[in-house]
């Protein structure tokens, strides 16, 4: 069985998710080959071919591919299948974007966040927001598969030495572009892969409160920030600081949510987290239910104390 | 333009789902049932193009049991013009319910097809991608911004590191995100209008397509339960618990 990789990178280096990704391609079969699709990527491709398990890298270089987008994407993909038995995906808005692309095209079902392989075609992933864990089973030829790397560990980065080929670009496609992005600028460890990561709430009630309130403790801690949906619509932090059923899932080390009341949807992006500390001033907020240390306590009281006593 | 909008109805989005004993599934007996948040913007989205003249229909189709009915009319009352039921008791996976939304847009050719990001039940965040495939048409995902102009739309989207805009020609298929727009409560009077709007009822199986599942579910369990947390006092009781008693500082 031969499993091939779809890359998460920036064109520039290559994402910590991948060397998660290829954990789990790597529990479905020892041939995983990884795709890089990019523009001006070679040093990703280079980085790929060193992480421990790859045996191969495609690279496949053009401005249509700069962006990922999922109709150039899917033009590469789907032909590179022939010899191929699965695809997978970091569970990225990449990844998520065009993985179920690409399984359409093969007439092939999409399974969407795994976080358990439990054989060649055996996997386990959430359903309900994380309320049931659902394993599943198939014969499809192909498989198409999205991994929600904060399951798994990341494959080493070095060790291997797999060659890399060139593969050919697909054409560009007449019905979608990009037009512009606006990244979110930050110093600060990538949501994701953060060790910690502190969030706030509606309770925050503001944007200049959210960062007042979030960035010095996330500067002392080294910590990523995040938010609950609330404080994203209420527009006191970006949109790609949302955690939950429908944002990002966080596992870090240490989650401090400040001011979230623990809505299922929520609990669903952090419950995975080691521990888990909640400071809100309503003792009987779901949140508490989760967390391994509850502070009840005005977070204009709390925080201060706290960076207080982190010296 | 006539749009096309695919709304599912799921668990309401405020019950905790409850894993069956014999572990074959979710328990949905008795349980409260709606449309599927991100359809309800999907369909506020729609009518606030019919209403601003871009769209001249919107067409809310639901793949499921006879009790969709329900979250049809809620689409109605939203400002929907008409609705079509595929009617099945069948559980059925995206790529199936992509399969049958083929069908409806060559029948009902809309230039656009709204629907939501994820349905919160399986959470697969697959349907709209595979509809895309399935016709080549492009893709929109995850939208927090829709601008019609012309053959194109341009579509704003939320991604991992923040926002990216895209243009897409049409006829197209847009997923929605949650910060697209605020869905309207629909109206006494709108609720009552809606009861005279037209429903069709098809079943499934007229459309003579192969949608038997491909996936074997095994099991169903609960999540590891997290172990019960302690209340602490200071802000320096906590400091010094995740020192020296969690490790993590
Ligand atoms: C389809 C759908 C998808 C969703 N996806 C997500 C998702 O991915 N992520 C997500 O987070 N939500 C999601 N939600 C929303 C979710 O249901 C909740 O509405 C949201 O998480 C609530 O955010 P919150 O906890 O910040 O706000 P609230 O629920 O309003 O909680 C605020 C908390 O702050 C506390 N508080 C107030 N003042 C203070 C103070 N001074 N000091 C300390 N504490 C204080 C209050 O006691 C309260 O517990 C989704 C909802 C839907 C319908
Ligand atoms: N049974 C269904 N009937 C109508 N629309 C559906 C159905 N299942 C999924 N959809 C649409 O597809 C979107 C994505 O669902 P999913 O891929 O299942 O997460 C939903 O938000 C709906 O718009």
């Amino acid at each position: 069985m031969a499993v091939l990789l779809i890359a998460d990178h920036d064109n520039k280096s290559l994402n910590d998710t991948t060397l998660k990704v290829l954990t789990a391609a790597l529990a479905i079969s020892a041939d995983v080959d990884v795709l890089v699709m990019g523009d001006g990527a070679q040093a990703v491709a280079d980085a790929a071919a060193k992480a421990t398990g790859v045996r191969k890298v495609l690279l496949a270089q053009s401005p249509t591919l700069a962006k990922m987008l999922a109709e150039p994407a899917a033009d590469l993909v789907v032909p590179l299948m022939q010899g191929y038995d699965a695809v997978v995906a970091p569970a990225t808005t990449a990844g998520k974007d065009i993985s179920p692309r690409i399984a359409a095209k093969l007439d092939a079902s999409q399974i969407t966040d795994v976080v358990q392989v439990d054989g060649p075609k055996t996997f386990v992933r959430p359903i309900y927001a994380g309320n049931a864990l659902e394993t599943i089973t198939t014969n499809e030829p192909k498989l198409v598969i999205t991994v929600r790397p904060t399951a798994f560990k990341a494959a080493a980065a070095e060790g291997g030495s797999a060659p890399v080929e060139t593969v050919q670009a697909p054409a560009a496609s007449p019905k979608a572009h990009f037009v512009s992005e606006a990244v979110t600028a930050s110093d600060r460890p990538e949501l994701g892969a953060a060790k910690i990561v502190v969030s706030g709430g509606r309770a925050l009630g503001s944007a200049e409160e959210f960062k007042a309130v979030l960035e010095p403790l996330a500067d002392k801690l080294g910590a990523a920030i995040g938010a609950s949906r609330a404080a994203v619509d209420a527009g006191y932090a970006p949109n790609d600081y949302q955690v939950g059923q429908t944002g990002k899932v966080v596992a870090p080390a240490l989650y401090i949510a400040i001011g979230i009341s623990g809505a299922i949807q929520h609990l669903a992006g952090m419950k995975d987290s080691k521990v888990i500390v909640a400071i809100n001033k309503d003792p009987d907020a779901p949140i508490f239910q989760i967390a391994d240390y509850g502070l009840v306590a005005d977070y204009k009281t709390a925080v201060p104390a706290l960076m207080q006593a982190l010296g | 333009m006539k749009i096309l909008v695919p709304v599912k109805r799921v668990i309401d989005y405020n019950v905790k789902a409850r894993v069956k004993a014999d572990q074959t599934g979710v328990d949905l007996a008795n349980v409260k049932m709606s449309m599927n948040p991100f359809d309800e913007i999907a369909v506020e989205e729609a009518v606030r193009l019919h209403e601003k003249g871009i769209a001249t229909e919107v067409v809310a189709v639901s793949i499921g049991v006879a009790q969709a009915q329900d979250q049809i009319r809620t689409a109605l009352a939203m400002g929907a013009d008409r609705g079509l039921l595929i009617q099945t008791d069948q559980d059925l996976e995206p790529l199936a319910v992509a399969k049958l939304l083929k069908a409806v847009v060559e029948a009902e050719g809309p230039a656009l097809v709204l629907m939501g990001k994820q349905a919160i039940d399986g959470d697969n965040n697959a349907v709209g991608q595979m509809l895309a495939a399935l016709l080549d048409w492009p893709q929109a995902t995850f939208a927090s911004k829709v601008e019609i102009s012309g053959e194109h739309a341009v579509v704003t989207r939320e991604v991992d590191g923040g926002l990216q805009t895209i243009e897409v020609s049409l006829p197209a298929v847009v997923t929605v995100d949650l910060r697209l727009n605020e869905p309207r409560y629909a109206s006494l009077p709108n609720i009552m209008k809606a009861k005279k709007k037209p429903i069709e009822i098809k079943p499934a199986a007229d459309y003579g397509l192969d949608l038997a599942p491909r996936l074997t579910v095994v099991k169903v369990v609960e999540p590891p339960k997290r172990g019960g947390g302690i209340k602490v006092e200071t802000a320096a009781d906590l400091v010094t618990k995740l020192k020296t008693e969690a490790g993590v500082l």
